[in-house]
C-alpha cells in the first residue's frame, strides 16, 4: 500500500481553514464555557435552592448525553422553536454549554476542598462574598483542578471534530472532504490526526504556562 | 475358499453381446442429437410473449410501492407515482387487466426472470450489467439529481446560485456537479448521509436542496410546511421498462405504446404532475 500524501497536502489552503477553524472555536469555547462552569459551580453551592435544582439539572442532562445529540439538537432541533444558528454558532453554543456543565462539576471538587479555615480567616479579615469568593477560595482551587480542567478543555477542543457533522467547516471537515475527493483517506486522517496532536500538546503547554502566570498565581 | 465379488460400490462390467451394444449406442446417439436440438430451437414461446397476455387478459407489473413519486401508496392505500401511472397507461392500451405487484430494487429482476411479473415498471436504471439479463424498452421518464427549494425561491440558472446556501451529500454525484457549476458565492454546506442533508434543508438551515429525485420525492411529501419544488437539474439518468430476455413481441408493443405516448403528450403530462417537470431530452 503506497502512501501519496503530497495529493493532500496540495490541499492547504482548505486544511488551514479547517485548523483556523478549530482553533477560533476553541479560543471561544474555553474561555466562555470555563467561566460557565465556574458560575454554575457558585450556584450549586452557594445559591438560593431554585437556582441549585435548575443548575443541577443543566449540569446532568448534558453530562448524560452524548455531544453529538447536543450539537443535533441545537442545530437541527431549535430551528422548529424558532431559533435558527448558523452552523459556526449552534457549533461554538454546543461546545460552551458541554463544557460549561463538565467544568461545573470539576470546579466544585476544588471549591469543596477548600480548608475551611482559610474562609474563616478572610471572613475574620472582614473580606464580603465576593472577595473571599474570587481572592481566597477561587485561585487555589483553581490550582488545584487545573490538570483536569485543561484536560476537559482539551477533550472539548477534539470534540469540536464533531462539528463537521453539521458541516461547520473545521479540520475534519476538511479532512473528509478531501478524502472523498482524492479517494486518500488514509493519509488525510493521518496527517488531521498529527495536526490534532500537535494541537492538543500546545493547548496544554500553553495552559499549563498562563494558569499559574494570569489566573492563579504560582 | 477366499471372496472374488468385488467390494460394495464398484461398477461391475458384464460383457454383452454386440446386438445389444450397437442398440445401447443408436439410443445414447438419438437422446444426445435430440437433447441438442432443444437447446439449439429458438423456443417458439418468445414470440408467444404479446399473445400469452393477451390471452390471460392481465399484465402483471412490477411496481415500488415506497419511493415517491415514482411509485408510492397514496392514502387511500392503492399505488401512485409516475411510474404506476405509465404502468397503468400500457395495461390500457393492450386492453387488459394491471395487476400491479409490488417490487423492490434487489427483487425485481429475479421476479421478472421467474415469470412473477411481465414487465418491470420501478424506476429501472440501464447498465450493462442489467442488459445482460433482461432487455430495456426506451426511455419513458426522467431520474435526476436536481436542486430543491421554496415557492418563493425564483432559481432559474446556475446563477441565481449566487449568495444562498444548499444543503448536499458529501461525495454524491450531486455535490461533485455543484462544485463544477456553482457561482462562488453559493454556501455549500455538506453533510455526512442524506438523512442529515435533508433535516439541514427541512429545518431551513439552508435554502436549497441539492439530491437525488426520489430522496427530495419523499423529504417533500413528508414536509409540506417547507412548500418545496423542483428548481434546476444537475444530472439526468431516465427510467426504462425491463422485459424479460427474448420477449421481443412484448418489447415492441411496449416500445409502440411508449413512442405513441410521447408523440401525444401523455408521457410529457405525467412527468410535470409528478416530477413538477418536463421529459427533456429522453434518450432511445
Amino acid at each position: 500500500m503506497s502512501l501519496d500524501f503530497l495529493v493532500v497536502l496540495a490541499q492547504w489552503p482548505m486544511l488551514l481553514k479547517g485548523l483556523a477553524l478549530t482553533v477560533l472555536l476553541t479560543a471561544i469555547a474555553a474561555p466562555v464555557g470555563s467561566g460557565l462552569g465556574i458560575a454554575c459551580a457558585w450556584a450549586r453551592l452557594h445559591g438560593p435552592s431554585w437556582l441549585r435544582v435548575l443548575v443541577g439539572s443543566y449540569v446532568e442532562l448534558i453530562r448524560n448525553t452524548p455531544f453529538i445529540i447536543q450539537l443535533f439538537f441545537i442545530f437541527f432541533g431549535l430551528p422548529a422553536l424558532g431559533v435558527k444558528l448558523s452552523a459556526e454558532t449552534a457549533s461554538i453554543l454546543a461546545m460552551v454549554l458541554n463544557l460549561g456543565a463538565y467544568a461545573c462539576e470539576i470546579v466544585r471538587a476544588g471549591i469543596e476542598s477548600t480548608p475551611p479555615g482559610q474562609i474563616e480567616a478572610a471572613k475574620s479579615l472582614a473580606l464580603n462574598r465576593w472577595q473571599i469568593f474570587f481572592r481566597v477560595v477561587l485561585p487555589p482551587s483553581l490550582a488545584r483542578v487545573w490538570p483536569a480542567l485543561v484536560s476537559q478543555i482539551i477533550i472539548v477542543m477534539l470534540g469540536s471534530a464533531v462539528c463537521g457533522q453539521i458541516s461547520t467547516e473545521e479540520i475534519s471537515y476538511a479532512a473528509n472532504l478531501i478524502s472523498s475527493r482524492t479517494f486518500r483517506s488514509m493519509e488525510s486522517y493521518i496527517l488531521v490526526t498529527l495536526v490534532y496532536l500537535g494541537f492538543a500538546v500546545l493547548l496544554r503547554q500553553t495552559l499549563n504556562w498562563a494558569g499559574p502566570r494570569f489566573i492563579f498565581g504560582r | 475358499m477366499a471372496c472374488n465379488l468385488p467390494k460394495e460400490g464398484v461398477f461391475i462390467n458384464f460383457p454383452e453381446s454386440p446386438a445389444i451394444m450397437k442398440f445401447k449406442f443408436a439410443t445414447a446417439l438419438t437422446g444426445l442429437l435430440a437433447g441438442l436440438a432443444l437447446l439449439t430451437s429458438v423456443p417458439a414461446q418468445a414470440d408467444d410473449s404479446l399473445s400469452a397476455v393477451m390471452a390471460k387478459k392481465s399484465i402483471s407489473l412490477g411496481i415500488a410501492t415506497d419511493f415517491p413519486p415514482y411509485g408510492f401508496m397514496g392514502p387511500d392505500f392503492k399505488p401512485q407515482g409516475l411510474d404506476v401511472a405509465v404502468a397503468q397507461l400500457i395495461a390500457d392500451k393492450l386492453g387488459v387487466k394491471a395487476e400491479m405487484t409490488p417490487v423492490s430494487t434487489p427483487n425485481r429482476i429475479p421476479y421478472l426472470q421467474t415469470r412473477k411479473i411481465d414487465l418491470i415498471v420501478s424506476a429501472l436504471g440501464k447498465n450493462a450489467e442489467r442488459a445482460k439479463v433482461i432487455d430495456f424498452s426506451v426511455a419513458y421518464a426522467p431520474f435526476y439529481q436536481a436542486i430543491f427549494g421554496p415557492k418563493s425561491l425564483s432559481i432559474k440558472s446556475y446563477q441565481d446560485l449566487s449568495g444562498k446556501s444548499i444543503a448536499v451529500t458529501r461525495g454524491t454525484i450531486q455535490d461533485d456537479i455543484l462544485q463544477q457549476v456553482a457561482p462562488p458565492t453559493l454556501k455549500i454546506q455538506r453533510f455526512e448521509d442524506d438523512s442529515a442533508t435533508v433535516a439541514a434543508f427541512v429545518s431551513q438551515q439552508t435554502q436549497l436542496l441539492a439530491t437525488g429525485a426520489a430522496v427530495a420525492g419523499v423529504a417533500i411529501q413528508k414536509n409540506p410546511q417547507v412548500q418545496a419544488e423542483y428548481k434546476l437539474l444537475l444530472k439526468d439518468s431516465p427510467n426504462f421498462i425491463g422485459a424479460r430476455q427474448g420477449e421481443k413481441a412484448l418489447l415492441d408493443k411496449v416500445n409502440e405504446i411508449l413512442r405513441q405516448a410521447k408523440a401525444d403528450g401523455t408521457l410529457n403530462s405525467y412527468a410535470q404532475r409528478w416530477l413538477g417537470r418536463g421529459l427533456g431530452d429522453l434518450p432511445e
